[in-house]
């Protein structure tokens, strides 16, 4: 097995295809199915998966921050905001809540391009904004209240036709950010960005403009992943967005992405995130307590990463 | 005029005395200049701990770009929860404790370069994960645990003479002798170095490797003593007695003036970092104005001191 | 054809680095369907006037014209490639975790939309297939998963492939130096045919034949200055060698001047029995071993990239930890880089921080550094190496580069390391300081301290007492001082050790 993954995994590398993070995703479907056959019915799956959406998207905000090998270190409470925003915002004055979501965005793209200018280290600006994302949150709404409208919740729970709406996300998701990221022309040119700046600069591109698109567009894919997760829990609530963090950063990584070099899998996050939560919810058919949850999605992150280490000492 | 200007410039740690005044006065005035002798001394005692676990921030950080200690939160509630579980009230078992608070933040250091230096983990995200993994740790453990810290720990904790908190006095005494270290000895030397320039300090024959490895282990270190003093002060250990810790240890380092990108620190400056945001959050208290703000001010003014600092990544 | 202005002319241009005079009024004119070879020894200005065509570096003064029309102040990369001009360097430029196919999409700004992916394709599988037939090269595979000859070959063809607009003039800064000898003689083919449909090239090489084969005309700089312009055919690599050494003479006045009247050679290094430096190369098919031994100054020579700096970096390796295979260091070493912002300095400290970083361990008392004893040795080597400063206070970013460089040099002697290794040393220095320096450093290995200098200005090896010139990571020849000439010096350094032997004898 290992040695046909040595030689398909480089032949999938170039178009970006993870090999490996499908492998482990397919062998805990099916771990799944055996200690719960009736979890992978299209009921059971639409039940068990129902968190995977947000997952996705917070995935890929942190995926694109990957692509210009940085790292945001303020997803999780940006996400947070979103919530406490819409909860509050999204049923009475819907228009205020997008003119509202709108400037996040705007500010995330603003904070890449003051990276770039200033050439600052990404995690201390990201988590200086973590912090004034979780203060909004907290002022907004500092404890949990509030409610979805109805047409999010429908939305959230629709029994789509065929496969179940997580996976129909995850599909969907996975099929525009791998296009976006790894086929469209302007696509090259922010991996490019990760990969050799100076590069790209001779070739006459614009690093700011190219960094500040990448991080707008964590922004958008961070009010997606907010909006979904006030459409599953109903309510806002300032703190529910933080475990968002490190499981986008597992995600992108155990997906087959690289902190530095532009060198990422989109198709590869989306799978990372399906495999970070069912390894919670594994987890859950054990004995062992879900306080647990989070260390295990943490010792599997450093787990590929010291494999990933090891084999390139091999080399 | 210039030359005062150039001497700000400097000892920028004087911004943060400055700023701690600065609040001090708001908030005494309005209070009706009430209380004014009991905010200061209450805020030596709080801003201790910041110091303390500040100073182990800071020497990471120093290290140079892309250091940082986000294990600190969790190492300061592992080892307070169990040097306190191990003493169990016991005076006569304030060795064990000790031991143990060394042992928790010795291997968690330790581990923490393993995964930097050896697998090439992102010292963010193997910082970040391994604290994940002791807190789940610390969380198992806490449901099995109620104990008291003996009471030889509390009296000095909590003690105080002409009303400063005796732990005041020490940790001033301990940001003299790291300022000392930092400027004076030959390792402080060889960190700074480091943090400017690793390969200018790798041919100026600084052993880099060992030099990265202490400062890691000594963050560690501190944060399990803050830990442990921590849950002596407040009467026993408690699951979210750190969670500011994560904001505040690199709060106070940068706004005290000590470069995020490394090569420059200022000791005295963890000081004034930490009494400028213990009295920002009375002043908050006292005008009203809950968390949310003050993790919102916060987060701006750590994104304001890197843009109006001079130094950032040579291009 | 008379009536259309050349593609390019350029008149006295002159550029300035710092203190450093890269380019004096250099003219040079170049024409539709021109091929013209540079050459010219490191430093000659070469790069520096290729960085100012293709718009990387502005020029000081001069006239620059593209079509008969001065060029705007402003002129960058961008508008270089508007009127057709195109680069390819030694040092590549391509994206090393994209594909062939996307960094072809990186160069061509029109390369959008749906589709852009088999556009690329086309556009650098057709440059491929005419420059270099069956390359073999997949191109969607990533530029780093490809072997050196491949992705030359790559950062060659995307030069010359052509979407919207053909190039008119291409430099190519040793396009050949990673190429086999079988993709070298295609592109040099290539150039040729391709003066058919009017590309101009302006061709510089460490391989002289390929330039008297393939170009219709060569200049030879040397100093910041063309000094020679000739006809290629006819001309061979040697008269060409002879050409670039016209200046030698000169030099060789210089040389007597700087010799101080025998002190260099004060101890004969043959004194000390044991090397202190020994590596054996030979293993991997060099001819000559490398040896230095304490008193010595040796001497790396040969063009920039050819395992000079290799060489140094795995003493000093060795001289802290376990020596690496076929070299063996008797004694600890120190490391001065001409690199001196990323690999020397320390930017945020004073002169006397920087000056002392390496011998703390010496001057500490307790562990603690005083403040009295660090600027009193600072202010030592202050006066022994003429380091111009009032106060060793200052921040080291205050002095000139030639006295940072002082500052490095100082913080190496100051240490008890007897082997001494100075890379590239004097980059950007002037040269009454360098005259200082290496009158300390010859002072120095007097007493008994082994330097090895790796130098890329051939008159800085008259300070030596033997020299190896390399080529292509191997030695292929040593020199020792009294044999010393700069045409043994050139030819050995463009491969030609033979010649040289006889040349010298």
């Amino acid at each position: 097995m290992l040695r046909l993954s040595a030689r398909i995994a480089p032949a999938l590398r170039g178009a970006g295809l993870p090999f490996l993070p499908v492998l482990a995703l397919t062998i805990m479907v099916i771990g799944m199915g055996i200690m719960q056959p009736r979890a992978t019915s299209y009921i059971g799956l639409q039940l068990i998966l129902r968190f995977v959406p947000p997952m996705i998207f917070a995935a890929l905000a942190q995926l694109c921050v990957i692509t210009a090998s940085d790292i945001d270190f303020g997803i999780g409470p940006f996400i947070s905001l979103v919530n406490c925003i819409a909860a509050t915002l999204l049923s009475s004055h819907p228009a205020l809540c997008f003119l509202l979501l709108a400037a996040g965005v705007a500010a995330y793209g603003a904070m890449g391009a003051f990276i770039q200018i200033r050439r600052l280290p990404s995690i201390v600006v990201t988590l200086g904004a973590s912090f004034i994302w979780l203060g909004l949150a907290l002022l907004i709404m500092p404890t949990p209240a509030g409610s979805a409208p109805d047409w999010l919740v429908a939305l959230a729970h629709w029994r789509a036709p065929y496969l179940p709406l997580p996976i129909l996300v995850g599909v969907l998701a996975a099929i525009f950010s791998q296009w976006f990221f790894r086929m469209s022309s302007y696509g090259v040119v922010l991996r490019g960005l990760g990969s050799a700046p100076p590069f790209l600069r001779d070739a006459g591109w614009s690093l700011v403009v190219a960094r500040s698109a990448l991080y707008a567009l964590a922004g958008l894919f961070g009010v997606i992943s907010g909006l979904m997760l006030t459409a599953l829990i109903s309510s806002g609530d300032a703190n529910v967005g933080t475990p968002y963090t490190l499981l986008s950063v597992a995600a992108v990584i155990v997906g087959g992405s690289s902190f530095t070099g532009g060198v990422i899998s989109p198709i590869g996050a989306v799978v990372g995130a399906f495999i970070m939560l069912l390894t919670g919810v594994l987890l859950s058919f054990t004995p062992i307590s879900s306080d647990w949850q989070l260390s295990v999605q943490g010792l599997l992150l450093l787990l590929v990463l010291g494999l990933r280490a090891l084999s390139r000492r091999h080399a | 005029m210039k030359a005062l200007a150039a001497r700000l410039r400097e000892r920028r740690w004087v911004w943060s005395f400055a700023g701690a005044l600065v609040v001090w006065l708001i908030t005494v005035i309005s209070a009706g200049g009430r209380g004014a002798g009991a905010t200061l001394t209450a805020g030596l005692g709080f801003a201790a701990f910041y110091v303390m676990a500040g100073m182990g921030q800071m020497l990471v950080v120093a290290a140079g770009p892309g250091n940082i200690d986000l294990s600190i939160p969790a190492v300061m509630t592992l080892a307070g929860y169990l040097a306190i579980g191990a003493m169990h009230g016991d005076p006569s078992m304030l060795w064990l404790g000790i031991v143990v608070v060394l042992a928790v933040g010795g291997s968690v250091g330790l581990i923490n370069v393993g995964l930097i230096k050896i697998a090439r983990v992102p010292p963010m995200v193997a910082t970040l994960s391994a604290g994940f993994i002791m807190q789940s740790i610390t969380i198992a453990y806490s449901k099995t645990t109620t104990a008291k810290p003996p009471g030889i720990l509390m009296q000095f904790a909590v003690g105080r003479t002409m009303g400063i908190p005796w732990i005041a006095i020490v940790l001033i005494v301990a940001a003299a002798i790291l300022g000392l270290v930092m400027s004076r000895s030959v390792f402080g030397r060889d960190l700074l170095a480091v943090g400017q320039s690793e390969r200018a300090a790798y041919l100026a024959g600084i052993p880099t490797r060992r030099i990265t490895t202490i400062v890691y282990v000594a963050s560690s270190l501190l944060a399990a003593v803050t830990g442990l003093l921590l849950a002596a002060y407040s009467g026993g250990a408690a699951l979210d007695m750190s969670s500011d810790f994560l904001l505040m240890s690199i709060a106070v380092v940068v706004i005290g003036g000590t470069s995020i990108t490394g090569g420059r620190v200022s000791a005295a400056g963890i000081w004034g970092g930490s009494l400028f945001l213990y009295l920002m959050s009375t002043m908050l208290n006292v005008l009203g104005l809950g968390a949310g703000v003050r993790y919102g001010l916060t987060g701006v003014i750590i994104i304001a001191v890197l843009a109006l600092s001079e130094d950032h990544a040579p291009i | 054809m008379s009536d259309t202005p050349p593609l390019v002319v350029m008149s006295g241009i002159s550029k300035n680095f710092g203190r450093v005079r890269a380019l004096a009024s250099v003219d040079l004119a170049i024409g539709a369907a021109d091929l013209v070879g540079i050459v010219g020894h490191n430093g000659a200005g070469k790069s520096s006037l290729m960085a100012v065509l293709r718009g990387t570096v502005a020029r000081d003064e001069g006239r620059f014209l593209v079509d008969g029309r001065e060029v705007a102040a402003d002129y960058d990369v961008r508008q270089a490639r508007a009127f057709g001009i195109r680069s390819v360097f030694q040092e590549l430029s391509l994206c090393p975790t994209l594909t062939v196919a996307e960094n072809t999409r990186l160069s061509h700004r029109d390369l959008k939309g749906w589709g852009w992916r088999s556009a690329a394709r086309r556009v650098i599988g057709k440059a491929l297939d005419t420059i270099f037939p069956n390359h073999g090269i997949l191109l969607d595979a990533v530029v780093e998963d490809l072997s050196a000859s491949a992705r030359q070959m790559v950062e060659v063809a995307r030069a010359f492939s052509i979407l919207s607009m053909p190039p008119r003039l291409v430099i190519l800064d040793e396009p050949t130096s990673a190429l086999d000898a079988q993709a070298a003689h295609q592109f040099l083919n290539y150039i040729v045919r391709s003066r058919e449909n009017g590309i101009s090239c302006l061709l510089i090489s460490h391989r002289l034949k390929e330039i008297v084969d393939h170009t219709d005309r060569v200049i030879v700089m040397r100093d910041g200055r063309v000094v020679d312009e000739r006809r290629a055919s006819g001309l061979s690599p040697e008269q060409l060698v002879e050409a670039m050494g016209v200046m030698a003479q000169a030099s060789e006045t210089a040389v007597a001047q700087l010799r101080p009247g025998g002190s260099g050679r004060a101890k004969p290094a043959a004194q000390i029995e044991n090397a202190v430096l020994a590596h054996d190369a030979r293993s991997r098919g060099g001819r000559i071993a490398f040896t230095a031994k304490a008193g010595e100054i040796v001497g790396l020579a040969g063009l920039d990239g050819h395992g000079q700096k290799q060489l140094l970096q795995a003493i000093f390796r060795s001289a802290l930890g376990p020596a690496d295979a076929g070299l063996r260091v008797d004694a600890e070493a120190a490391y001065v880089s001409g690199d001196r912002r990323a690999e020397g300095i320390f930017p945020l400290w004073s002169i006397s921080e920087n000056l002392t970083v390496s011998l703390l361990k010496g001057i500490a008392r307790f562990g603690l550094v005083s403040a009295r004893d660090e600027e009193a040795a600072a202010r030592e080597w202050r006066s022994r190496l003429g380091i111009k400063t009032p106060d060793v206070r200052s921040p080291i970013l205050s002095l000139s580069g030639g006295n940072q460089q002082k500052v490095l040099i100082a913080r190496a002697l100051a240490t008890d390391a007897r082997i001494i290794l100075l890379d590239d040393p004097m980059r950007g220095v002037d040269v009454s300081s360098k005259r200082e320096m290496f009158d300390h450093i010859r002072h120095e290995a007097a007493d008994g301290k082994c330097f090895v200098l790796y130098t890329t200005e051939t008159e800085e090896l008259i300070n030596c007492d033997r020299i190896y010139v390399y080529y292509q990571g191997e030695i292929t020849a040593e020199i020792p001082r009294h044999e010393l000439s700069e045409e043994r010096v050139l030819a050995a350094s463009f491969g030609r050790a033979e010649e040289a032997s006889d040349a010298a004898a």
